[in-house]
C-alpha cells in the first residue's frame, strides 16, 4: 500500500513539474503563441499511447505462447491505460486545430490513424465485455489484440499515401525544436511514462484480483 | 504437400456445400445489388459524379456484405458441431483456415465481378477497356476481406451478440483495405484510367501481413 502511495506521490509531482514547466519555462511559440503549449501535453501523450498499445501487443503475443493469465492481465491493463490516452490526444488535438488551423477536425494522417487505432481498441474492450469463459476471452482477445496492433502501420501507411496536412515531426529531427521546448517536451513524456507504468500497473493488479474472486466464486457455487 | 492436399479437400467441401444450397452466393449478390441501387438515390447519378462516388460506394457496398456473409462461415460448423471433427481430420489446422478463406475470397470476388457490369449500365461508366486491371484490384481486395473476415468469424463465433460482433471487430480493421481498393478503383474508373501501382502494393501488403498472423496464430482460434 505505502509503495503505490509514493510511486503515486512521485507521479502527481513530476506531472506538477512538467506542467509548471510546460506554462512558465518553454518559450512563447512565435506564430501560434500560447496555445502551442498544448503541444506538451498533447504529443507525448500519443506517444504514450502507442507506447502502450504496443506493451499490450507483447501481453496478447506472450499469452498466446505461454497460455499464463498474467500475459492477459497485462495486455487488458495496457489497452485501457492506452485507451485512456489516445482519448486526451483526440480530445487535445481539435482544441490546438481550432485556432491554428481554424478547424476542429481535419481528415489528416495523424488524426485520422489516431481515431481508427482508438476505433480498434475501443473493439478490442467490447470483444471482452462479450465472452464470459476467461481461457476462452484471453484466448480470443490475445488474437484480436495481435490483429489490431499490426493494423496500425498499414492504418498510417495508407492514410499518411492517402492525405496529410500535420505539422512534420519537429521532435526527433534536429534544429525544428527549440533546445528549452525539447527539455520541456521530453520531461513531460517522461511524466506520462511514468503515469502509464503507474495506471498499467494498478488495473493488472485489478484484473488479477478480479480473476481471484471468479475461482473463489465458482468454488464456492461448486460446494 | 500435407497441408495442400488437406486444404483442397476442404474446399471441395466448402464449395460443395455452397453450391448444393446456393444460400450464400444468392444473398450476398442480392444484398450488394440493393445497396448499389438504393445508392444511386443519395446522389445524381450521371456519368461524373458517379466516377467520383462509385469505387467508395462499392467498396463499401463489398464491405458490408463481407461482414454479413462471412458470419455463417465459422458459425455452421459450431452448429452441426463439426468443428472438433475438422480439428482432428487434419495435422495443421492452418488447412481448415486457407480452405476456408480461399471460398469466401472465390465467393466475394465472383459477386463483385457480376457487379460490374452491372454497375457499369446504372451508372454509366464505362469498364470493359480496363477489366484486367479492375480483376487484380478486385482479387487483391477480396483476398483481404476473406483473410481478416474468416480469422474474425472464428473470434465472433465465440463471442455474445455476434451477429453485432464480426462488423464491428472487422470494419476498423479494413480501414486501409477501403482506402487503397478504393483509391485504386478511383484510378482505374478516371477518363483516362491508370492502374495505380502504390496503392496495389499496400493491398498486397495487406493481405500478405494478415494472411502470415493467420498462418501463425490461427491454431489457437481453433482449440476446444
Amino acid at each position: 500500500m505505502t509503495r503505490i502511495a509514493v510511486a503515486a506521490l512521485t507521479v502527481c509531482a513530476l506531472i506538477g513539474i512538467s506542467t509548471y514547466a510546460a506554462f512558465y519555462v518553454a518559450p512563447t511559440e512565435q506564430t501560434m503563441g500560447l496555445v502551442q503549449r498544448i503541444f506538451y501535453l498533447h504529443a507525448p501523450c500519443g506517444m504514450t499511447a502507442l507506447f502502450a498499445f504496443f506493451v499490450s501487443f507483447i501481453g496478447c503475443i506472450g499469452y498466446l505462447l505461454k497460455r499464463e493469465s498474467k500475459w492477459d492481465w497485462l495486455a487488458v491493463a495496457s489497452a485501457e491505460t492506452g485507451m485512456a490516452f489516445c482519448t486526451v490526444v483526440l480530445l487535445t488535438g481539435p482544441i490546438w486545430a481550432h485556432p491554428a488551423w481554424g478547424v476542429w477536425w481535419a481528415w489528416d494522417a495523424r488524426l485520422t490513424s489516431t481515431l481508427v487505432l482508438w476505433l480498434l481498441y475501443i473493439s478490442y474492450l467490447v470483444l471482452r465485455n462479450m465472452v464470459e469463459d476467461p481461457n476462452r476471452r484471453a484466448q480470443i482477445c490475445a488474437f484480436y489484440g495481435i490483429f489490431a496492433f499490426l493494423d496500425v502501420p498499414l492504418v498510417y501507411g495508407s492514410i499518411w499515401w492517402w492525405r496529410t496536412q500535420h505539422p512534420q515531426p519537429v521532435v526527433f529531427t534536429s534544429g525544428g525544436l527549440d533546445p528549452t521546448m525539447r527539455k520541456v517536451f521530453y520531461l513531460s513524456w517522461f511524466a506520462l511514462m511514468c503515469l502509464m507504468a503507474l495506471l498499467i500497473c494498478q488495473r493488472y493488479q485489478l484484473e488479477k484480483t478480479r480473476e481471484e474472486v471468479e475461482v473463489l466464486k465458482r468454488e464456492v457455487e461448486n460446494a | 504437400m500435407n497441408l495442400l492436399a488437406n486444404t483442397s479437400a476442404l474446399l471441395g467441401k466448402e464449395l460443395r456445400t455452397e453450391f448444393r444450397s446456393r444460400e450464400l452466393l444468392t444473398t450476398t449478390i442480392v444484398f450488394v445489388l440493393l445497396v448499389v441501387v438504393l445508392f444511386s438515390f443519395t446522389f445524381d447519378p450521371s456519368a461524373t459524379e458517379s466516377r467520383r462516388f462509385g469505387p467508395g460506394l462499392l467498396w463499401l457496398a463489398f464491405l458490408f456484405a463481407a461482414s454479413l456473409m462471412l458470419q455463417s462461415c465459422f458459425l455452421r460448423e459450431q452448429n452441426n458441431d463439426t468443428l472438433g471433427a475438422l480439428r482432428l481430420a487434419v495435422a495443421d489446422p492452418f488447412a481448415i483456415f486457407l480452405a476456408k478463406l480461399s471460398a469466401n475470397t472465390l465467393f466475394l470476388f465472383l459477386t463483385e465481378l457480376l457487379m460490374i457490369p452491372v454497375f457499369t449500365v446504372l451508372y454509366n461508366v464505362p469498364l470493359l477497356a480496363v477489366l484486367p486491371q479492375l480483376a487484380l484490384v478486385l482479387f487483391l481486395g477480396s483476398f483481404g476481406l476473406a483473410v481478416t473476415g474468416t480469422a474474425l468469424s472464428a473470434v465472433s463465433a465465440q463471442a455474445r451478440m455476434r451477429e453485432l460482433m464480426l462488423p464491428l471487430l472487422l470494419l476498423p480493421l479494413l480501414t486501409p483495405l477501403l482506402i487503397a481498393s478504393t483509391e485504386a478503383t478511383a484510378a482505374l474508373f478516371d477518363v483516362k484510367p491508370a492502374l495505380r501501382w502504390d496503392w496495389v502494393a499496400i493491398l498486397a501488403a495487406f493481405d500478405v501481413v494478415f494472411l502470415t498472423a493467420v498462418w501463425l496464430f490461427g491454431e489457437y482460434l481453433l482449440e476446444e
